[in-house]
């Protein structure tokens, strides 16, 4: 059968089971519109607002869903504009891959309209990208795409397709195999080591006193969840996650401690401090999980699951570096550790909770006429039950959700972590809204994340999207406004933000807007956004100057953290637990 | 099995000679390129040619790894799409050789006489001559090239080219082109599968 280069991909991209593309149309990427257009019953298209969006929304589709989210963009700016949005899902391992037209392959390389060296532009932010000239390669790329984008270490793979690729025929065959030369999803290690390698570990595991696991999101793509679990039951140890780790095991767990790093609770960066084994599994030692590296857990031997070889020693040495699926790790590791308790190391780290929970102001009474943006994430936990899937932005309200929402689903919580990707929170609502048709979702955006993502509400409103956005509003830039308090002697260099009446914004998208300023009002504006069935932008008025801690200033060790102090108001709040 | 990190510390202050295999496709040298300017690795020389199969080029790649690890450098190398084996030939008996031109200043017939001695001692040959100048071309280690630099800078070095490492591992062995073989499945696409984890409750 001969189609074109533009049908050869829309039915390539449904033989991959893409069921959605969030995208821009434009000059170089039309023939591939045209054809989209008798196809538009088999694949639903997103027009998003920006590009930047478009990508985001992929990604947030890929987090929620577990497949490869998709975007699409025309040449030049259109291409350009989804960078952001790749470098993102790049730094998370996120599945995402993005479709760009190209000028016409006899102007590639001329300077021509629109053209920007696209592949060239994306290297260092995609897991690979492709320019295809020729229509013959279509079928075969876009297979390779996906396999690469959702193998090993998951990662965005842009495909760059020259207008007449698109527009010229060809005999179209399914491709139902890839044969890839210089790929291989995971660094085979040599065979032999691996039993030695797991009998160290577990070695290193029975006889360790003070053992905690660090889970990271790797636990997630690998779908080790249950592996986990029972990892931590038959050892006993305590587990701390990353930030992208959260909802890999759940938050009610009596031996999950919670998030590490910067924010991370005291007691949770005291136990990695003083631990004497780290078991870290999917994640990466990034520096906002060890602080001051040459402080690292300096009593602690380590050992290291990761799928992907080039993390292993890279921040950490490893006393055992394992690469592999920490699914496939983890069961062969089950039946060679001991079943044991870990009473005292427990007691040792119950005694510093005690100590982080003194530190907070819980019993302390807050004033009525301010609300406290810990406060407004708790209602909203209190609201849901806990039974929602939940975006977050940048800044202070993403660790604030960290800290004050109980994770007990899993994956339940998307936000940006390596990149720290301000206007995430939206535009990964949208796509977690295809992903999970059936959820609640709110997205939690500070007000100036949020006013990176407005043009979006137009895209919520034309789909008909169901989404809460919640806007913790301090009027500032309020993490960099933090910093500037901390270590710039409170000189708000351009922190301080105008804000919009978000309420009518909304209205004029046709979107209902509500506005909170007491916690009495945030109760009820949740409840009302909650019983509408559509879209809505919830506005939370909080106090402005409201740090997050504790926190680990940078440069310093992790047990080092400056805490919560009792005295300043509205600073400590109770943790769930 | 436990790493002994001072060992390995030792081990690592050294130049490491890398070879990698890769696809002979448009932009691969420019992705090599890439990945060593952005992860900051230090490299002393990258040499590129053709081997005996026409759609794979090997690179020679030679590391400071007292600043980079070579492990890691291999780790990542390994993981571009179009890097189909990459071999640490540091440690293991290899061929190792590198080639250069240099040009010399000399006008008068003794010295000329001088060089060529110079060029005998070192294996080397006198490929151009003019009035005024003489080019020799040598192949050796970097150590003996270096060598030979230093006695000629007497007479006044005028230019010169060196290719950077070139290496190979002795014996019958061969390195590993180990994808050839490997065909992946991609269809149908089971979503059941992707999806199972979900988001419900925890379990
Ligand atoms: C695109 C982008 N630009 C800049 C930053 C730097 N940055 C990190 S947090 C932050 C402040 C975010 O302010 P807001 O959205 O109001 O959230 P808040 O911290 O007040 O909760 C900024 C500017 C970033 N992470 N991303
Ligand atoms: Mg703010």
């Amino acid at each position: 059968m001969k189609l074109t280069g533009a049908q050869i991909l829309w039915e390539s991209l449904i033989q991959q089971g893409v069921e959605v593309v969030f995208g821009y149309p434009g000059g170089a990427i039309l023939p591939t519109y045209d054809a989209l257009y008798d196809y538009r019953d088999r694949v639903h298209h997103v027009l998003v607002r920006h590009e930047e969006n478009a990508a985001l929304a992929a990604d947030g589709y890929a987090r929620a869903s577990g497949k490869v989210g998709v975007c699409m963009a025309t040449s030049g700016p259109g291409a350009t504009n989804l960078v952001t949005g790749l470098a993102n899902a790049m730094m998370d391992s996120s599945p995402v891959v993005a479709i760009t037209g190209q000028v016409a392959s006899h102007l590639v390389g001329s300077d021509a309209f629109q053209e920007t060296d696209v592949t060239g532009v994306t290297l260092p932010v995609t897991k690979h990208n492709y320019l295809v000239m020729s229509v013959n390669e279509i079928a075969q790329v876009v297979a390779e795409a996906f396999y690469i984008a959702r193998s090993g270490r998951p990662g965005p793979v842009l495909i760059d397709i020259c207008k007449d690729a698109q527009q010229k025929s060809t005999e179209y065959t399914p491709v139902t195999s890839v044969r890839l030369r210089g790929y291989r999803a995971i660094k085979p290690m040599r065979r032999q080591d691996m039993p030695a390698l797991l009998r160290a570990a577990a070695e290193l595991i029975d006889n360790a006193k003070r053992p905690i696991i660090l889970a990271g999101q790797g636990i997630k793509h690998g779908k080790a969840h249950e592996e986990l679990c029972e990892f931590v039951n038959k050892t006993g140890i305590p587990v701390a996650t990353t930030l992208l780790g959260i909802g890999v095991i759940s938050e009610d767990h009596p031996l999950n401690l919670r998030m590490m790093g910067m924010h991370g609770e005291a007691y949770v960066n005291q136990a990695i401090a003083n631990a004497d084994l780290l078991i870290a599994l999917g994640m990466r030692f990034d520096d906002r999980v060890t602080g001051n590296l040459s402080q690292y857990a300096k009593n602690a031997r380590v050992i290291h699951v990761d799928i992907d070889a080039a993390e292993i020693n890279k921040n950490v040495p490893a006393d055992v570096g394992i690469v592999g699926s920490v699914k496939d790790v983890l069961r062969d590791l089950i039946p060679l550790v001991a079943k044991r308790t870990h009473d005292n190391w427990m007691a040792q780290i119950n005694e510093w909770r005690m100590d982080t929970q003194m530190h907070d102001v819980m019993n302390q009474p807050l004033p009525d006429n301010l609300l406290l943006a810990p406060q407004v994430i708790r209602a909203i936990w209190e609201a849901t039950g806990g039974n929602c899937t939940i975006t977050t932005d940048v800044g202070q309200h993403q660790m604030w959700e960290t800290q004050y929402f109980q994770h007990t689903r899993r994956n339940q919580l998307l936000t940006s972590g390596g990149l720290g990707t301000m206007g995430f929170a939206v535009p990964a609502a949208i796509g977690a809204r295809f992903a999970r048709p059936n959820e609640e979702i709110w997205a939690i955006a500070g007000d100036g994340g949020f006013q990176m993502s407005i043009p979006e509400l137009a895209t919520i409103r034309q789909e008909g999207l169901n989404i809460k956005m919640a806007i913790i509003n301090n009027n500032y830039l309020g993490m960099v406004r933090q910093w500037q308090e901390l270590m710039h002697d409170r000189r708000y260099s351009a922190t301080q933000m105008w804000t919009p009446d978000f309420q009518k914004l909304a209205e004029a998208y046709g979107i209902l807007g509500l506005r909170a300023t007491t916690l009495d009002e945030t109760r009820e504006i949740i409840a009302k956004a909650r019983a509408h069935d559509g879209p809505v932008v919830c506005e939370f008025v909080v106090e402005n100057e409201t740090n997050v801690f504790p926190m680990v200033m940078p440069g310093k060790a992790l047990n080092e953290m400056v805490r919560r102090q009792p005295a300043a108001l509205g600073t400590g709040f109770e943790t769930v637990k | 099995m436990l790493i002994d990190h001072a060992a390995a510390a030792r081990q690592n202050k050294q130049k490491h000679t890398l070879v990698a295999l890769v696809e002979n496709k448009p932009g691969v040298l420019n992705r090599v390129a890439s990945l060593f300017r952005r992860r900051n690795y230090n490299i002393d020389s990258l040499a590129v040619g053709t081997t005996d199969d026409p759609a794979v080029s090997r690179m020679t790649i030679v590391v400071d790894a007292s600043k980079t690890s070579a492990a890691l450098v291999e780790s990542n190398l390994y993981k571009l799409v179009n890097v189909i084996d990459v071999q640490d030939l540091t440690n293991v008996p290899a061929v190792i050789r590198e080639m250069a031109l240099i040009k010399v200043r000399t006008n008068d017939a003794q010295q000329r006489g001088e060089i060529k001695q110079i060029a005998d001692m070192y294996k080397s040959d006198v490929v151009d001559l003019s009035k005024d100048s003489i080019i020799l071309e040598v192949t050796g280690d970097e150590t003996k090239i270096d060598a030979m630099l230093n006695v000629l800078s007497e007479y006044g070095i005028m230019e010169v080219v060196r290719t950077g490492r070139i290496a190979m591992g002795r014996g019958a062995t061969r390195m590993a082109q180990k994808h050839e073989a490997t065909e992946v499945s991609v269809v149908p696409f089971d979503n059941a599968v992707v999806g199972q984890n979900g988001h419900g409750r925890h379990t």
